[in-house]
């Protein structure tokens, strides 16, 4: 490549701004139903609540310094947790599916990335109570364990945190999936060989070519796992019982059952901050001064 | 050193005189399903020799390299190196760098880490790994470019990374696919040059595949003409262009005019050889001394060994006439295309400077020295 191709992808000003109008739908359609709602649940979260659960506009920061109690800490803990190690197996099992789906034949590519989106043809919740027949003390996971002698009692599953993970796990592991797989696709298969070839065991390639070369979609799959996972609130609350609350079920709760919408709101914010950060974190790790992600 | 065989090429026959070769390819195979794409290819390579494998696409070149590199299981035979048979042995254990056609340098590299890489999985102590790699550097005068991520490099510089990233490692053979294939004509010329210097100022066992028969021809010390999984002819670039033992080979290596025929009556120490176009005489050829009269053969000339006239030539030579068709200037040389015949086109060649005031549609006169004729029987 000549050298004056090497920075042909970058646009001119002028280039870039005559589609501008084309946006113009959909800006609007994120101005209205999007940030407009958020600025009035960040006015919330500073308001007070009412006797009987309105909304008294006072400014205090009552709601954020509510949050500095110890049980919303653990809360807080808890769902990075459950987040953090949702995202980490979804990784462990997702990096080999989607190499094995890139390196598969062309033909097969779709039909199986088709069969890992399958399940989103059918609702959540309803997926979700699937896994609770599943896990219950009579469930199909029992049975099994039991018929293959692996269990003499029937294990407690339903309503532990590993039921949560096992639901997270499931729920997101597609979209670990589908940005590691455009990855892989993207690799070539000649770099393996050519590390293969200079002397890099199996672990060495993997470490030294394909992760880091991967990069950007490990980083893609892993925020788009960790965020929902953090603020999910319908696998902790079928799946998880009283003990596995998470900071969605927090969010949940105090909107509809306790009726104080602002420290709802206020909770809301902490999530985002905390979501924000992590993205950040993320990216930074991933792309340390010109990474991978310049390189492409 | 006896460093050409004439000993038939399926067989794995070994020249006796010559010293243990660093390359020894016994009969190996390759099946693509039905089709095999590697058939019974012996070979050996000498140290420090430049051993080429010309053939089309197809041929089953790259296979035979792969199978070298260890990336691919030959289904029968032995591949040694340094006498030590590498089946089973994986890539990565083997003495041997590959310089991929599309180079494959790492992107999120640098062009030092893409040198230093083999080393650095060998684990050679990182003083040492510094020295190799500036070594290597300044062998394919790439000084000053180590900080560069290879998006960075022109395909001639991404090219030498290649390559110092396999010389680095001083392996017992460098294996070059289609090594300047990517490249343009001109930096490819000039590439070839270079290849080949710091090919013999390193010592290196090269062994490269190509399809490019002026690049085989210029690097190599020997060339293996492969086709269809098989090795018609193994021997140094005049050997094969010269001596030709197959049409294929001959097409292959260069022009060459064709008459298609039979060998007839012996005349003179000679035989007569009787075209199968009608319009065009018989003339004499040589041939063996085994062959009987009556075979249907190609007769085979190299364009640069047919002399072109306007009056018939007083010569014992074979003389044939024809009409010019058409006057090519190719700037370093002219080449003339004369019909023989009904739809036979033969080529001429003069040098530039020796331009012939010849015009399309002049009546000339061909002719060749006896011996440069060559036929060929199916």
């Amino acid at each position: 490549m000549p050298p004056d191709d090497v920075a042909h992808i970058t646009p001119t000003a002028q280039d870039s701004c005559r589609s501008c109008w084309l946006a113009v739908p959909g800006l609007l359609w994120m101005i209205l139903f999007f940030l407009v709602p958020l600025l009035l649940v960040l006015a919330i979260s500073f308001a007070s609540r009412g006797t009987y659960g309105g909304i008294v506009w006072e400014f205090t920061w009552a709601n954020y310094l509510d949050l500095l109690h110890p049980l919303y800490g653990k809360i807080l803990v808890q769902s990075l947790c459950y987040a953090t190690v949702t995202t980490a197996i979804c990784f462990l099992l997702g990096f080999p599916l989607a190499y094995v789906i890139a390196r598969s034949p062309a033909r097969w590519q779709p039909v199986l990335l088709l069969l890992v989106m399958l399940p989103f043809w059918t609702n959540f919740l309803v997926r979700t109570y699937a896994w609770m027949i599943l896990l219950r003390h009579d469930g199909l996971a029992n049975h099994l364990l039991l018929a293959l002698g692996l269990i003499t009692e029937p294990l407690e599953l339903l309503y532990t945190p590993t039921a949560v993970v096992i639901g997270l796990v499931y729920g997101y592991l597609p979209f670990m999936v589908l940005p590691l797989y455009v990855a892989v696709e993207r690799l070539d298969p000649v770099l393996v060989e050519a590390a293969w070839d200079l002397y890099a065991s199996r672990w060495a390639v993997l470490t030294r070519v394909v992760v880091p070369l991967t990069m950007p979609g490990i980083v893609g799959g892993c925020i788009l796992v960790f965020i929902p996972s953090i603020g999910s609130f319908i696998t902790p609350d079928l799946l998880g019982g009283a003990r596995s609350m998470m900071i969605g079920n927090l969010i949940q709760h105090e909107y509809l059952v306790v009726r104080d919408w602002p420290l709802g709101s206020a909770v809301s914010f902490v999530l985002m901050g905390i979501v924000m950060a992590a993205v950040v974190l993320y990216y930074r790790r991933a792309t340390p001064g010109d990474g991978p992600l310049e390189g492409r | 050193m006896a460093i050409f065989s004439t000993s038939p090429l399926i067989t794995s026959g070994h020249s006796v005189s010559s010293p243990a070769p660093t390359i020894d390819i016994r009969a190996i195979v390759r099946n693509h399903g039905s089709v095999a794409a590697v058939d019974h290819v012996s070979f050996q390579v000498q140290r420090g020799e430049f051993f080429s494998i010309l053939g089309p696409s197809g041929a089953g070149k790259t296979s035979v390299l792969r199978i070298v590199a260890g990336f691919e299981d030959p289904d029968a035979g032995d591949v040694l190196i340094d006498g030590r048979s590498m089946l089973g042995v994986p890539p990565n254990r083997r003495p041997v760098n590959l310089v991929f056609q599309s180079y494959a340098l790492f992107p999120h590299l640098t062009v030092f880490e893409n040198v230093a890489f083999g080393l650095k999985m060998r684990r050679v102590p990182a003083s040492l790994i510094d020295e190799h790699v500036r070594q290597a550097l300044t062998m394919v005068k790439l000084v000053g470019k180590e900080g560069r991520k290879p998006a960075q490099l022109s395909g001639g510089e991404q090219q030498r990374v290649a390559l110092a990233r396999a010389l680095v490692n001083k392996p017992a053979v460098v294996l070059l696919d289609e090594p300047l294939a990517a490249l343009d004509q001109q930096l490819r010329q000039a590439m070839q040059v270079e290849l080949k210097s710091i090919q013999e100022q390193a010592g290196l066992t090269c062994v490269c595949v190509t399809h490019h028969q002026e690049e085989a021809m210029m690097m190599s010390d020997r060339i293996a003409v492969m086709h269809q999984g098989r090795m018609w002819q193994v021997g140094t670039p005049r050997e094969v262009y010269e001596n030709p033992r197959t049409l294929f080979v001959s097409r292959f290596l260069g022009v060459s005019n064709e008459l298609p025929g039979r060998v007839g009556e012996a005349v003179e120490g000679a035989h007569l050889f009787q075209p199968a176009d009608d319009l065009v005489p018989g003339f004499p050829v040589r041939i063996g001394p085994e062959v009987s009269a009556g075979r249907p053969a190609t007769w085979s000339l190299r364009p640069e060994q047919l002399r072109m006239s306007r009056e018939r030539p007083a010569t014992q030579d074979p003389v044939l006439p024809g009409v010019l068709e058409k006057v090519l200037f190719a700037g370093s040389e002219t080449k003339y295309l004369v019909r023989v015949g009904r739809d036979r086109l033969w080529e001429a060649r003069t040098s530039g400077a020796m331009q012939l005031p010849y015009t399309s549609g002049d009546p000339v006169f061909l002719h060749w020295a006896l011996g440069d004729g060559r036929v060929f029987f199916e």
